[in-house]
């Protein structure tokens, strides 16, 4: 199946050569035929995409600009708050809740011309690496539909993978669109922390939450983190400084950047032979196209995945204490507040979420506060110094956007250890705040896709787009 | 220091939480208003809605360097942190305060009578809602139901932390007193107790007298005036020193102040003894003032209460302190300062200020200073009596602004000069007996002339000014 870029439909609703509504109809029917297998969405907004659409037609008809991704069906992460349509996290506690503001990055697209189709599943409140952990059940990978999509943003990755929709958004915390991308064969962007605001993005961990694009090609991803990034002042956190323009990197080539191959994360645990194999393909093509490509030792990855477990949850614990039924939301009654907070937390949050949100408390418990989060911190600036130590010799690095292929179901949600281990290559440039790219390259066991890692350091979004765009031209 | 007939001594320290007046909240733009109908004043970001974040009022910020720099503390770089805990008028679960790295550190307050009391801390943090729980007692255990108002949730508070410098009622009465005149000297708050803009929480303990060591203190909540603050330090240093004498030991807790019974109680246990798993608030980034802002704030701070009053002092020797400290409290030393500077007599203005404007308070802001300072000089010059004066300063409070028209209006116009002195020599030469006795030294006789000159010339004349001329005339004869 050859699906036209997003970046074409755009340019032929603007030219007027089709029109934004036929382009919604020919996606929700795709939509139709085969999501009650792959259940990427938890809601499809056929209506107000159509109406969307027409909007977007009418200003062509009217000689107005209508965007640069003018009628691109959108599928946004059920994370992202949307004006009017319920957002639920994948989690029962939030039954019921219509947010009465957009996010920052939904404006922000939506604005660009791009038609909002869905809200997609994720793992609850984006703790997981399979979408396993919803509420609404589980998204299965497009590609095989016994094996998982990868998470959190697996309902996002699968849509645009099954050509539901071109485009869609995503939010990593420790690799929740990496992963999901590379699971399902499709492009994820993480980008520099503060690029894109946070605002209207339910938080799951703040210091390390980013929103982010899936699509198709690695052109698709930076037109649309193109639109969603800049700064915005309703989040505190995010850089005072213009979206970056990298439209015009996409066709640079590799010609004498320099690239290191981390080689804690190429012989990492429990990765699977092939993934390994394509990394070194990727390497040796990369080198073929005229770059200066590397082994490099990057020690302190390896310590990501423990101080990840550590802070994530920690700012979790708190993030997540308003969901107590007094507002908002799920509310069990009960004679007193005590109880009616124990009843409505325990029915509303799943297992993960649970464990979660006691680990984090735990962490940031009086005489355990220094040996656990104060030390994940003392190892986040570790990361940092170590990353920075390699980019003194390299551009970029690269490594396996995650250790092995799509899983089946059910495989690893009894061993929450082996659930985690697939974050093991992308909690560290998250950690760090850097960017990072996972673009597909080549096929592993029985023909499931590989993803390839691009990092760069802080605002280097620039030199990761090239190389994540000539990876795309290189793959098998 | 303050020490009970038996040997003790109450040892003090104030906790002040005060609501900075800025005109939206601390991390939204809603309105900070006091007396809104309930959960108008709210957004996505003061309820906490999921996906919200905050965003610091650079004014807030503003107002808490201008506490710190008048209360000579250390400016310094802060972050936020996040206090966790369970409450349902909090809409996050968590309160976004400053925690180990505060706004303010390490400063005084120096009060009226000369005592330093240390300041620890100023720091910055956001109010809660306001809970108001139906039937139980109006505690949240035994409601039968609750009702939140979120309009104060997310108004800024500084909270101000003394150092137990304080050693007893009036001392820590005075403290705050003190404070309040800071604050809204500052412009960082109105002052309204009644209103909850300036809350008080107070640290007792008691010791033996002589003693360095501290005794089991108790925090006293609940206090919502100055007469409470008071009563309840004096009552609650009585029950510490009635335990220990009785051989037993104070418990450390959160007591509550009873105005009613006048008298403090324990507040129910928390059966969970509370962690509020502090750590760095990732949604905001440091706080780093940098030298100018700082400078500028530092240079933009008006006169403190302590500096005008050694101003009024200054200028008028020998003045009662609590009429200068009443005058400075009113706002009424502008006025002072002012009518001095235009030539008034200053112990006149201060007494006029401290009694006949300070008892129209409302209206005093409309006094024109040059009015008064003419009346004023008026008065000395003795064109009209104290009484005329009075009469003519409640006419200028009343709106009106020119003494002299005023005083002719009220008839009260001045006998000039040479007529007072022609009545004298009149009233002289018609009561050539008393005048005699008087010349012989029967300084009461001087009454009799008075009068007459009052009769002669229809109560115009000043009876001072009278006698004046009567001693002259007596002094001329003899030499």
């Amino acid at each position: 199946m050859t699906l036209p870029t997003a970046l074409d439909l755009a340019q032929a609703v603007r030219t007027g050569e089709r029109s934004a509504v036929e382009v919604v109809e020919e996606h929700l029917a795709r939509v139709e035929e085969a999501e009650p297998e792959v259940h990427a969405f938890n809601l499809v907004a056929g209506e107000e995409a159509r109406a969307a659409a027409a909007q977007v037609d009418a200003r062509v008809a009217r000689g107005e600009d209508p965007g640069p991704l003018a009628g691109v069906p959108l599928a946004l992460k059920d994370n992202l708050c949307t004006r009017g349509l319920p957002t639920t996290c994948s989690s029962r506690i939030l039954a019921g809740w219509v947010p009465p503001y957009d996010a920052t990055a939904v404006s922000r697209a939506v604005r660009s011309g791009a038609v909002v189709i869905g809200k997609t599943n994720l793992d609850e409140f984006a703790m997981g690496s399979s979408t396993e952990n919803s509420a609404f059940g589980p998204t299965r990978n497009p590609l095989d539909p016994i094996r998982v999509p990868g998470g959190s943003s697996g309902g996002s990755a699968a849509a645009v993978a099954a050509g539901f929709a071109p485009l869609a958004l995503g939010s990593d915390t420790g690799g929740s669109i990496r992963q999901p991308a590379a699971l399902c064969g499709v492009v994820g962007l993480k980008p520099t922390y503060g690029v894109v605001s946070r605002y209207g993005l339910v938080a799951f961990a703040s210091s390390l939450d980013q929103v982010g694009p899936l699509a198709r090609t690695v052109g698709d991803a930076v037109a649309l983190l193109e639109a969603i990034a800049g700064h915005d002042p309703a989040d505190s956190t995010s850089l005072d400084r213009p979206a970056p323009a990298l439209s015009g990197c996409l066709a640079q080539g590799v010609e004498g950047l320099r690239i290191g191959v981390i080689q804690e994360l190429a012989g990492v645990e429990g990765i699977a032979p092939e993934v390994g194999a394509r990394l070194h393909e990727a390497a040796d093509a990369l080198a073929g196209a005229g770059a200066k490509v590397d082994e490099v030792s990057v020690p302190a990855t390896m310590w990501g995945l423990p101080a990840y477990y550590l802070l994530a949850p920690a700012e979790a614990s708190s993030n997540l204490a308003r969901y107590d039924g007094v507002r908002y939301g799920l509310r069990l009654a009960r004679p007193d507040i005590t109880s009616m907070y124990e009843a409505t937390r325990s029915a509303g949050f799943g297992p993960e979420v649970k464990r979660r949100i006691m680990l984090g408390t735990f962490a940031l418990s009086a005489g355990y506060y220094d040996a656990y989060y104060g030390q994940a911190q003392r190892v986040r600036t570790l990361i940092i110094e170590s990353f920075a130590a390699a980019y003194e010799r390299f551009d970029a690095l690269l490594s396996p956007t995650a250790p092995t292929t799509a899983f089946p179901l059910g495989s690893r949600t009894a061993d929450p250890l082996a659930m985690y281990l697939s974050d093991v290559c992308t909690v560290a440039s998250s950690l760090a705040g850097h960017p990072a790219l996972s673009v597909p390259f080549g096929t592993g066991e029985g023909g499931l896709p590989v993803g390839i890692q691009v990092m760069a350091p802080a605002l280097g979004e620039p030199v990761m787009v090239r190389v994540g765009a000539a990876l795309e031209d290189l793959a098998p | 220091m303050t020490t009970s007939p038996g040997g003790w001594e109450t040892v003090v320290g104030l906790e002040v939480h005060c609501e900075l007046r800025t005109a939206t909240k601390l991390f939204c733009g809603c309105r900070n208003a006091f007396g809104e109908e309930p959960n108008t004043s709210v957004c996505p970001v003061c309820l906490g809605l999921p996906g919200s974040l905050p965003v610091l009022n650079a004014h807030a910020v503003e107002l808490a360097m201008r506490i710190g720099a008048a209360l000579h503390c250390e400016v310094r770089p802060s972050i936020f942190h996040r206090k966790n805990y369970f409450y349902p008028d909090m809409p996050k679960d968590y309160q976004i305060s400053q925690y180990d790295q505060p706004i303010n550190v390490g400063g005084y307050l120096e009060l009226p009578d000369g005592t330093r009391v240390g300041i620890v801390r100023a720091h910055m943090e956001e109010d809660t809602g306001k809970s108001t729980h139906v039937g139980g007692g109006g505690r949240i255990h035994e409601a039968s139901h609750s009702l939140v108002d979120y309009n104060r949730a997310g108004v800024p508070l500084v909270e101000i932390v003394s150092a137990p410098d304080i050693r007893s009622a009036d001392q820590a009465r005075a403290y705050v007193n003190e404070l309040r005149g800071i604050l809204v000297a500052t412009g960082a708050s109105d002052g309204k107790m009644e209103e909850g803009s300036l809350r008080v929480d107070a640290n007792v303990s008691v010791r033996r007298a002589g003693s360095d060591a501290y005794g089991t203190r108790c925090e006293v909540k609940n206090l919502n005036s100055l007469r409470s603050l008071a009563r309840a330090v004096e009552h609650e240093a009585a029950r510490q020193v009635a335990l220990l004498e009785a051989g037993q030991a104070v418990v450390q807790e959160t007591r509550h102040w009873d105005e009613g019974a006048g008298r403090t109680q324990a507040l129910r246990s928390k059966e969970e003894a509370f962690d509020y798993r502090y750590f760095p608030e990732p949604d905001l980034v440091p706080l780093e003032p940098d030298g100018p802002w700082r400078a500028r704030v530092a240079a933009s701070l008006p006169p403190l209460p302590a500096e005008r009053r050694a101003r009024v002092a200054a200028l008028a020797p020998g003045a009662p302190p609590d009429r200068v400290a009443a005058v400075v409290e009113l706002g009424l030393d502008g006025l002072v300062l002012e009518a001095a500077a235009a030539g008034a007599d200053p112990a006149l203005a201060l007494s006029r200020a401290a009694n006949e404007v300070a008892a129209r308070a409302p209206a005093a802001g409309g006094l024109d200073p040059g009015a008064f300072a003419s009346l004023l000089q008026m008065e000395s010059r003795g064109e009209l009596t104290p009484t005329q004066a009075k009469a003519v300063l409640s006419r200028l409070l009343d709106g009106q602004r020119d003494p002299a028209g005023v005083a002719r209006e009220l008839g009260f116009e001045a006998l000039p000069a040479t007529d007072l002195a022609q009545a004298v020599d009149e009233a002289i030469a018609a009561l050539p007996r008393e005048w005699e006795r008087y010349l012989s030294g029967e300084d009461k006789l001087a009454g009799v002339f008075v009068g007459a000159v009052m009769k002669a010339t229809r109560g115009r004349a000043d009876g001072k000014a009278v006698t004046g001329l009567l001693r002259e005339r007596r002094r001329s004869q003899a030499g």
